[in-house]
């Protein structure tokens, strides 16, 4: 196993890495003006965040490499998002659903992080938590708002929440890099987020009149690298093509 | 500019003399440099006039969203990506006050975007033209936001209040996007051979573009005339194209290119440069529908409003329940 702390720190990080490129891809095609400016401004926060992960990544690893070197200059296999973040996102509603989802996480994750004992953690975990918070209402308002829509709408919606349920338990699934950093105090456990988020996750679900899906099956590898979804290799492609086809350069 | 070609319902302009008490004490508030409010009583062709020129104008914020959204996912660092996540939803925004200000004078901004949508309504021309390297990020933002920034400046005085006071908010952040745009030249200009190449071919590609920006010679338009009347219009089009040009040409000597114009040159006389037109058939065919990237433009935004449908008949039918169930509640 590499370092925990580096595996720990490009997951963080590429999980805002990777989502915010999602997000970023809605750019001047949103239903509504309000939506562009929001979409624009949760992808802008996530681009941040990554900056501060991915530069502590390369900091701890101590071989030169930046938070561009690791976003851009990296292959597929070295990325450590989870498998939730790099689905595409199909319509806005399961682009909602998503950012639902992972946020519900996100922010459990991160308050747990406000703790850690390691205090440059502690640092991005507070300033992140701020913005999370934010999105996480907007993407809740937004979940219950078209789950007691329309007929349409709602349709929608728990299709959304159906196609992306199998992401869901990745999320809580620890594994040896998780141990070593809840033994260490410097990340909590997934494992003990399951009920907060359940609970929560349960509430809104309620409200959007929106039903959980019965099987808690869960896909993984996303997260440990071994074995990413088709989608990741193209964004990547896309991605990191400016700084792959003209790697003396810079901008 | 942002709105080109904006007719007034004028004929010719009025003096003073001709025109009926109510209209006389209009004209000579803004003659004195006064502010109409939307309550105040307005001549229809001044009302209409301005929901022409602001709607256009909120439009080619929306629209102009697209080109450089084609870059974002594609910015070549994470801080060229933020920066250009921030201008694209700068410019989102200056749609959104630009249609309140809209809204102010009685059309909706539903209204408006059907309008955009069905291709009856315009945006600016420099929208239809493709964004084909990262340079052209740097083009965009220097050439495109300068040239908007030297109309929309005046227009902080123009006598519209709810006009004059988005063009303020609306300037300050221009004027970072000019600054950012032209940091990206630099960045190009003084790189390797690949981008300098880059560089300069955007800069060919968007020199005549952003010069149609201010729209043909208006000089003895009587449009032109009743708008300049009304203060909705602060300068000819030919006055804003030759401030542009003179601010221009040394920035581009300090990058290092060449401005795509052999005839361009210093004219010791008028204290401007002499430069070329750009090629107005070309502006005219733009304008009509068939620029480079207008099909695209337009279906990506039909595409985005249909798409959206449920979505907003959604979230408005959940307003709805809300509000029902309230009621009942009481
Ligand atoms: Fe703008
Ligand atoms: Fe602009
Ligand atoms: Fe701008």
């Amino acid at each position: 196993m590499s370092d925990p702390l580096f595996e720990f720190l490009c997951r963080m990080g590429d999980n805002t890495l990777v989502l915010g490129h999602r997000v970023s891809e809605w750019c001047g095609t949103a239903p509504v003006l309000e939506e562009d400016i929001a979409l624009a401004n949760t992808a802008l926060d996530l681009i941040g965040q990554t900056t501060l992960w991915l530069n502590l990544a390369g900091e701890v690893e101590g071989r030169g490499r930046d938070a561009d070197a690791l976003a851009f200059r990296r292959d597929v296999w070295d990325f450590r998002n989870l498998f939730l973040v790099e689905q595409p996102n199909g319509d806005f509603g399961q682009t909602m659903m998503r950012q639902f989802l992972f946020d519900s996480w996100h922010r459990l994750y991160l308050t747990g992080l406000t703790e850690s004992s390691d205090a440059r953690i502690s640092a991005i975990a507070e300033k992140s938590l701020k913005e999370v918070s934010y999105h996480l209402d907007r993407a809740t308002d937004t979940v219950i708002g078209l789950g007691d829509g329309t007929e349409e709408s709602h349709a929608r919606m728990q299709a959304a929440l159906d196609r992306l349920w199998p992401f869901v338990g990745e999320m809580f699934a620890g594994d040896a890099v998780d141990a070593a950093l809840a033994r260490q105090g410097t990340a909590p456990d997934p494992a003990k987020l399951r009920s907060g988020f359940d609970e929560q996750v349960g509430k809104v679900l309620a409200e959007a009149t929106l039903v959980r899906p019965d099987s808690d099956f869960a896909h993984k590898g996303g997260k440990t690298g071994t074995r990413h979804s088709e989608h990741l290799g193209h964004m990547l492609a896309q991605m990191q093509w400016l700084q792959r086809a003209y790697p003396d350069a810079t901008w | 500019m942002y709105a080109q070609m904006i007719k007034s319902t004028g004929k010719t302009v009025k003096s003073l003399d001709e025109m009926d008490p109510q209209e006389r004490a209009f004209q000579e508030r803004i003659d004195a440099g006064g502010k109409i409010e939307p309550r105040d009583w307005m001549p229809e062709g001044y009302r209409k006039t301005l929901i022409r020129q602001i709607g256009q104008h909120a439009h080619s914020e929306i629209v102009g969203q697209l080109p450089e959204g084609n870059w974002i996912t594609r910015a070549p660092t994470l801080e060229r990506k933020a920066i250009l996540l921030a201008k694209v939803q700068d410019e989102a925004g200056h749609g959104l006050y630009l249609y309140c200000a809209a809204e102010t004078l009685g059309v909706s901004r539903d209204d408006l975007t059907r309008d955009l949508l069905s291709g009856k309504m315009k945006y600016s021309s420099i929208f239809n033209y493709p964004t084909l390297t990262w340079a052209d990020m740097g083009a965009v933002g220097w050439l495109v936001d300068g040239a908007a920034i030297m109309n929309q400046v005046p227009l902080q005085r123009t006598s519209y209040g709810p006009y004059a006071r988005a063009m303020v908010r609306i300037c300050k952040e221009e004027s970072f996007h000019q600054r950012q745009g032209f940091d990206i030249m630099m960045k190009m200009a003084s790189g390797t051979e690949a981008q300098r190449k880059m560089a300069q071919d955007a800069l060919n590609r968007f020199w005549y573009p952003s010069l149609m920006m201010f729209g043909p010679s208006d000089e003895n338009s009587v449009h032109s005339a009743q708008n300049m009347a009304w203060k909705i219009k602060m300068n000819t089009n030919d006055e804003l194209r030759q401030k542009f040009v003179d601010q221009t040409v040394p920035q581009a000597e300090y990058l290092g290119l060449t401005v795509p114009d052999a005839h361009l040159k210093w004219n010791e006389e008028r204290g401007h440069y002499d430069f070329s037109e750009p090629d107005w058939e070309e502006f005219f065919d733009v304008l009509n529908g068939n620029g480079p990237c207008s099909k695209e433009r337009l279906e990506a935004r039909n595409k985005a409003w249909d798409d959206g449908a449920w979505v907003r008949d959604g979230l408005m039918a959940h307003a709805e329940k809300k509000k029902a169930r309230k009621l009942a509640a009481e």
